[in-house]
């Protein structure tokens, strides 16, 4: 390895402080004994539900579809197999809209279809 | 921090258990198999805690040292963190001893559950504890099943990693249902997420996504404002 134990644990220090920036730096700003600016205000209702179709997205996001996918490529037939599993979650969670079971079965669902049939 | 509190956060962190114990174990063979000690894999999954910042590292740690750029690099990856502060301002509020460690361990999923599921501040401090050992065991459990056991036994799960996109389906789903007033924000982030991946690519659409969803959340709030 090309650096020294002192090294890595910088490193690791770095990396550490970085991300605990990206979680603090909020509140950091803006000191919480002031009103909460207006636009922070709207931000806490509705960005949420912008950041979670945003991670939906990031999940799918090494899936090669099939219209872009190569024919060696195409492991999962282009991206099928995954779109199956988000449809059987969306169908299960506006079933039940019960975490517990739209996680569970929508996952075992992808894990039986992808080690039986694909 | 009452038994009620605690029994609540763990029926709803089951989802995260596999997730991270999934996940963590894959991190931890392969933490093991690039040969770094079991120390180096385990502080990063207690200090920095983010998968995808942690996974990024195992590859940083081998090449040259470069303080500045790990800096900017791990920034980077983790802003969408700076999301979820945002989010949670006003809800931490009054949280008190506990709000450094809400924010401390506020992962992707953890912020997921908290935000959607609510509750007292014990209870969302009870998720967050859960869902920090779970990744920390998962690990240190792969770490151990990578310098003992073979690959095999990895097929056997395959396909399980899945989990992590049902999850953040059927949250959004869990959002969306229960949000009605934000679902032109629910669409938004999904248009400029596509949209920036389709010009991007995988590799780089998160932080122009980002600025794109933050640009037009402010449109629409200096609509909504005259």
């Amino acid at each position: 390895m090309i650096m020294t134990t002192t090294q890595q644990i910088i490193t690791i220090g770095v990396m550490s402080v970085a991300v605990m920036f990206t979680r603090f730096m909020p509140f950091l700003l803006f000191p919480s004994k002031d009103k909460t600016p207006r636009f922070v205000q709207y931000l806490g209702e509705h960005l949420a539900s912008a950041v979670f179709g945003m991670l939906v997205i990031y999940c799918l996001k090494d899936i090669e579809f099939g219209f872009l996918a190569s024919v060696e490529g195409n492991r999962t037939y282009g991206g099928m197999l995954e779109l199956a599993g988000v449809a059987v979650t969306i169908l299960l969670h506006l079933w039940r809209r019960d975490m517990l079971l739209t996680i569970s079965g929508g996952t075992l669902f992808y894990m039986a279809m992808k080690q039986l049939i694909f | 921090m009452s038994k009620k509190d605690f029994k609540r956060a763990f029926t709803l962190s089951l989802p995260v258990l596999g997730a991270y114990w999934f996940l963590g174990i894959t991190y931890g063979l392969l933490a093991a198999g690039m040969g770094y000690p079991l120390w180096i894999s385990a502080t990063m999954a207690m200090t920095v805690y983010s998968g995808s910042v942690e996974f990024l590292a195992l590859s940083l740690l081998s090449g040259t040292f470069n303080p500045l750029s790990t800096f900017v690099v791990a920034f980077v990856v983790g802003a969408r963190h700076l999301f979820y502060g945002i989010s949670m301002f006003d809800r931490f509020r009054g949280a008190g001893w506990k709000k450094p460690f809400l924010i401390y361990f506020m992962s992707d999923e953890t912020f997921a559950l908290n935000y959607t599921q609510g509750g007292s501040f014990s209870q969302q401090l009870w998720v967050s504890i859960l869902d920090f050992s779970y990744w920390l065991s998962g690990g240190i459990m792969g770490y151990v099943l990578g310098t003992t056991m073979g690959d095999g036994f990895m097929q056997r799960l395959e396909g399980l990693d899945f989990v992590l996109t049902v999850m953040f389906v059927a949250i959004f789903m869990d959002d969306f249902v229960r949000h009605p007033h934000s679902h032109s924000s629910a669409w938004t982030g999904i248009c400029v997420a596509s949209a920036c991946l389709l010009f991007f690519g995988s590799q780089q659409f998160l932080v122009p996504a980002m600025l794109g969803i933050l640009i037009i959340l402010y449109l629409k709030y200096k609509r909504s404002d005259l």
